[in-house]
């Protein structure tokens, strides 16, 4: 008997395959990396135009959720739209029955809530991403994993998708307690271009701050990676 | 909230339900299910069935100072003009860092107040962090919203603090919330401005302001029919609330005052004055 068709069914050693190959399908994914810095975190994801007539630019793969809330993934593109969507919900919702903003806290459980969900009922399959939220709380700067399990973590520094290890062994080497914003946007580049196709519109990089989120355009992307291709 | 169901993707029925596009709908809050009857039909402002007739009997008050929050209430509780208790407690102790006044129907109040205590208890289990002021009443605005022309009856102020200070709100069962920093609630209440209004300044001493508390109370108590009993007092400072008086007599602070003002008591007053 094959207890891997069925989401509802656990296998004997205690698994549910469905969920394993959903993990599978976000390892898979395109790569992104988020790092934690004194006053900014930096989120960095791999894009790929799939044919050279694809306008790569208009790829966004990095979700505001909130003014300084941010989320990118690495898996299927389409479900990250919809979990997108349903936290910017969830993110306005909290605000009219609370007034103020929700912690990244409880946006990070939440979206792993959403993503449980789907891992306990039948006639639909789990959400094929993880995700990394970032953002600030009490001005403290958080960075949050979520996975296809509904599991939520919080890092210091993480990569998500094809060769995650790869990159973060290299984070592990390189990061360090309080980098500034400067020192972290390095660190990130260094990072993805260690594994992205060489050209700099392969990477896009979003930085969150505490009152606001900085997407870097085209330009400031390719000056970064002239600067980064330098240092070593 | 929002509550995305997986269940209903997978049933074949669901494509011929309404393509409600559930996903992108802000939903207001909505009242918790509770069933609510009203008695002989819809409350009427003034009339109605005597049971269900509040009239917000009552004085309540707060005001913030330097020190925090100062709030001062009465104890009585009337059914028209039957005195039913002279001992009712019209601070509601919600948990360690907020309180509520009551004003209006009791039974709303406690009700709702303990509601929002339960609803705060939660959010900290889950969340780590305690609800701020701001977020606990307007939570319980969003329920009163939800109850508006059901004939609740709630004059209610949320006093508490957090991390960013402590805050005092005013709620009612139309669904207004204010913020403020003086607010007096009940058939009272403007016999106690009248004294608040007098003698408030930011920079009292907490002395003072206890003191500013009990007199206005008490001159409410002094005119207003439906406010009497006692007085209580309660201070909300940085590290939570403090009951600074328990339960002062009207009737005693009536004589006290009096004294004070070199009044003996012996019916001649007009006499005392002349000579």
């Amino acid at each position: 008997m094959s207890y891997d068709t069925a989401l509802t069914v656990f296998s004997p050693d205690g698994q549910l395959f469905q969920v394993e190959y959903a993990m599978e399908a976000v390892k898979r994914g395109l790569c992104c990396v988020g790092v934690r810095g004194k006053d900014a975190i930096i989120l960095g994801v791999e894009k790929k135009a799939t044919s050279k007539l694809q306008d790569v630019k208009t790829i966004k793969k990095v979700y505001q959720l909130d003014h300084n809330l941010c989320m990118t993934f690495s898996g299927l593109n389409a479900d990250a739209r919809i979990l997108a969507n349903q936290t910017r919900l969830q993110c306005q919702q909290y605000k009219i029955y609370y007034e103020d903003d929700p912690s990244v806290d409880y946006i990070a459980k939440f979206t792993s809530q959403q993503q449980q969900k789907f891992t306990q009922r039948g006639g639909a399959r789990p959400y094929g991403i993880s995700t990394l939220i970032a953002g600030f709380s009490n001005n403290k700067p958080k960075l949050f994993q979520t996975d296809p399990s509904g599991a939520c973590s919080e890092w210091k520094a993480t990569s998500l998708g094809k060769s995650a290890k790869q990159v973060k062994d290299f984070l592990e080497k390189h990061w360090r307690e309080g980098l500034h914003e400067k020192d972290a946007l390095l660190l990130t580049t260094k990072a993805l271009m260690d594994v992205v196709e060489s050209g700099n519109k392969n990477i896009e990089l979003c930085v969150i701050r505490k009152n606001e989120c900085w997407f870097l355009n085209e330009n400031e992307v390719e000056e970064l990676t002239k600067i980064t291709a330098q240092l070593q | 909230m929002i509550d995305f169901d997986p269940s209903t993707f997978g049933l074949a029925h669901t494509y011929q339900k309404e393509d409600k596009d559930e996903i992108n709908t802000l939903a207001l809050p909505s009242a918790p299910q509770v069933i609510y009857k009203t008695l002989n039909g819809p409350t009427q402002i003034n009339g109605g069935n005597k049971l269900t007739n509040f009239k917000h009997g009552t004085t309540t008050l707060g005001f913030v100072f330097k020190e925090g929050i100062l709030l001062a209430v009465d104890s009585r509780a009337s059914m028209g003009s039957f005195l039913s208790s002279e001992q009712v407690r019209k601070v509601i102790e919600i948990n360690e860092y907020l309180l509520g006044t009551m004003a209006g129907g009791a039974a709303d109040c406690q009700y709702w107040l303990a509601y929002l205590a339960n609803h705060c208890r939660t959010y900290e289990l889950k969340n780590g962090s305690k609800l701020s002021v701001a977020a606990a009443s307007k939570f319980l605005q969003g329920i009163l919203i939800g109850y508006r022309n059901s004939g609740l009856s709630m004059g209610c102020m949320i006093a508490g603090t957090d991390t960013t200070g402590q805050h005092l709100y005013y709620i009612d069962n139309d669904g207004m919330r204010l913020k403020g920093d003086i607010f007096s609630v009940g058939s009272g209440s403007t016999y106690a401005y009248g004294v608040l209004d007098n003698h408030y300044r930011y920079d009292l001493s907490l002395n003072e302001a206890v003191e500013l508390g009990i007199r206005a109370i008490y001159h409410a108590t002094h005119r207003d029919t439906a406010s009497g009993g006692v007085v209580r007092v309660y201070h909300i400072h940085k590290d939570g609330w403090t009951k600074v008086h328990d339960g002062i007599d009207v009737v005693d602070l009536h004589y006290q005052f009096a004294k004070q003002k070199g009044l003996v008591g012996d019916g001649d007053e007009a006499k005392q004055r002349l000579f």
